[in-house]
């Protein structure tokens, strides 16, 4: 019986890990890195996240709690309250409506596959940002961050894989 | 959603909940819209959320920023090494200048007391600076702000100027118990009354989310030179004057723009500072909800 409760307990921990991570990611974003021009462009730990695990295990990485998420990173970070949820949830959408296609494919593809995620999730944020302060704002560092976030993917890939085989296979 | 009941309640509640599985992405992004515009409409209540979501992470941001800091100043030390002796040239050279002008300020230090003490003259109260450690820079592409680990139980107010060592950094917009948000100067929303050093010229410092924020409201046939600098006017109330802002420059497409003196990519600690009856709460009624 105990051991029972145990095993619950370990598997629910287990089953935590996707937004674990995540929120970990959305806190290490938010470090301030004394690198010249780093708070201008913040890598999007988050979305590279996202895309992981909505393809890999979406049963445990529910759209509320992404919005959830979202709306956490938009009380901290100051943006507009509602604007990451809505971004993160747009790529939940296309991903999970995609998923057949990207399992079992090559990483090249998935990388590919991020790539259009990242540059879209960057205009959409660039959108609502205009509309939301009615100004054109300079859509180069938005552009940037999103490209370095795509330099960043495989590595991100690699340590989601390594978590994923380690805790969850 | 299989079910074998078949209570009445299940009868209507399965089709709606089919409904909601169906629309389950449109609904949740229409309540992120719907949020962006209570956000918009009822700007304190989502300032207070800010405010305690803020309160809670901040001191999981403090930890985590320690090794960051670290990993930094390694990197830093290391670059250092390797300009070592050029950078003690300069600083010699830069020591030996320094010392001609704190003959002079010393001079004029003592010129200064003695011809106050013949006009009486009252001068302004002291500040009191509040120093605190920059724990996150959160807002990416979009928004210039820092969480500083300062707050009510420090006396932080909001409106209050935000220095780092060289010149001013922004201003306090958000108050927890024990963080605070800082609005950078070169932040979409800030605008900040300047004066120029040398022409007196006043003109509104206004950013735009780039690293160099733009000079306004000038006069058309004003001329302003690149390498003037610029203090704050202390117009609005909102800053005391004469707090070093940054210096002037052309920008690539014409426009006056401001380097700040402080170097906003590189805060590390700020010092948060209370001049008393300037600022503060009358100031931000002249100013408010500068963050929505």
């Amino acid at each position: 019986m105990a051991g029972g409760l145990f095993h619950q307990l370990d598997q629910t921990g287990r089953n935590l890990l996707p937004l674990g991570v995540t929120l970990l990611a959305m806190l290490v974003g938010m470090v301030p890195l004394p690198l010249p021009g780093y708070a201008m462009v913040t890598v999007p730990l988050m979305l590279m996240c996202l895309f992981y695990w909505v393809i890999h295990r979406p049963d445990l990485l529910r759209p509320l709690v992404v919005f959830a998420i979202g709306l956490l990173q938009d009380l901290i970070g100051g943006t507009p309250i509602g604007m990451t949820s809505m971004v993160l949830i747009l790529a939940y959408w296309l991903l999970i409506t995609q998923r057949r296609f990207f399992l079992g494919r090559s990483f090249v593809m998935l990388w590919i596959g991020f790539a259009l995620v990242a540059v879209g999730a960057a205009a959409v944020q660039w959108a609502v940002f205009a509309l939301m302060t009615a100004t054109m704002l300079d859509g180069r560092p938005v552009l940037v961050q999103a490209l370095l976030g795509v330099a960043l993917f495989p590595l991100m890939a690699w340590l989601l894989q390594r978590l994923h085989r380690a805790y969850l296979s | 959603m299989k079910t074998r009941n078949s209570g009445s309640v299940v009868r209507i509640a399965a089709p709606v909940w089919g409904m909601v599985q169906r629309f389950y992405f449109p609904l949740l992004i229409l309540a992120a819209i719907a949020l962006m515009m209570i956000g918009h409409v009822n700007s304190t209540a989502v300032e207070q959320a800010r405010t305690r979501v803020t309160d809670a992470v901040s001191p999981v941001l403090n930890v985590m920023s320690r090794p960051a800091a670290s990993v930094a100043d390694a990197l830093e030390y290391f670059r250092q090494l390797v300009d070592l002796h050029d950078e003690n040239a300069r600083l010699r050279e830069e020591n030996a200048r320094l010392r001609q002008w704190e003959q002079a300020a010393l001079r004029m230090d003592a010129e200064n007391r003695s011809l106050r003490s013949l006009l009486s003259f009252k001068p302004d109260p002291a500040a009191t600076v509040v120093t605190g450690r920059v724990v996150g820079d959160p807002g990416g592409a979009f928004v210039r702000t820092v969480v500083v680990t300062v707050g009510e139980r420090e006396g932080v107010e909001r409106g209050q100027a935000v220095m780092s060592g060289q010149g001013l950094v922004g201003r306090i917009v958000q108050v927890g118990d024990w963080s605070a948000r800082v609005l950078l100067v070169t932040d979409l929303n800030a605008r900040i009354p300047v004066v120029l050093e040398s022409s007196r010229q006043r003109a509104m410092l206004a950013g735009d989310n780039s690293d160099h924020p733009l000079l306004t409201y000038l006069p058309p046939n004003s001329e302003v030179r690149p390498g003037e600098r610029v203090f704050t006017s202390g117009h609005g109330g909102l800053f005391p004057p004469g707090l070093p802002v940054g210096i002037v420059e052309k920008g690539a497409d014409g426009k006056p723009r401001v380097v700040p003196m402080a170097d906003l990519s590189r805060l590390e600690h700020v010092q948060v500072i209370d001049f008393g009856t300037t600022g503060g709460v009358a100031a931000e009624a002249t100013l408010p909800g500068a963050m929505k």
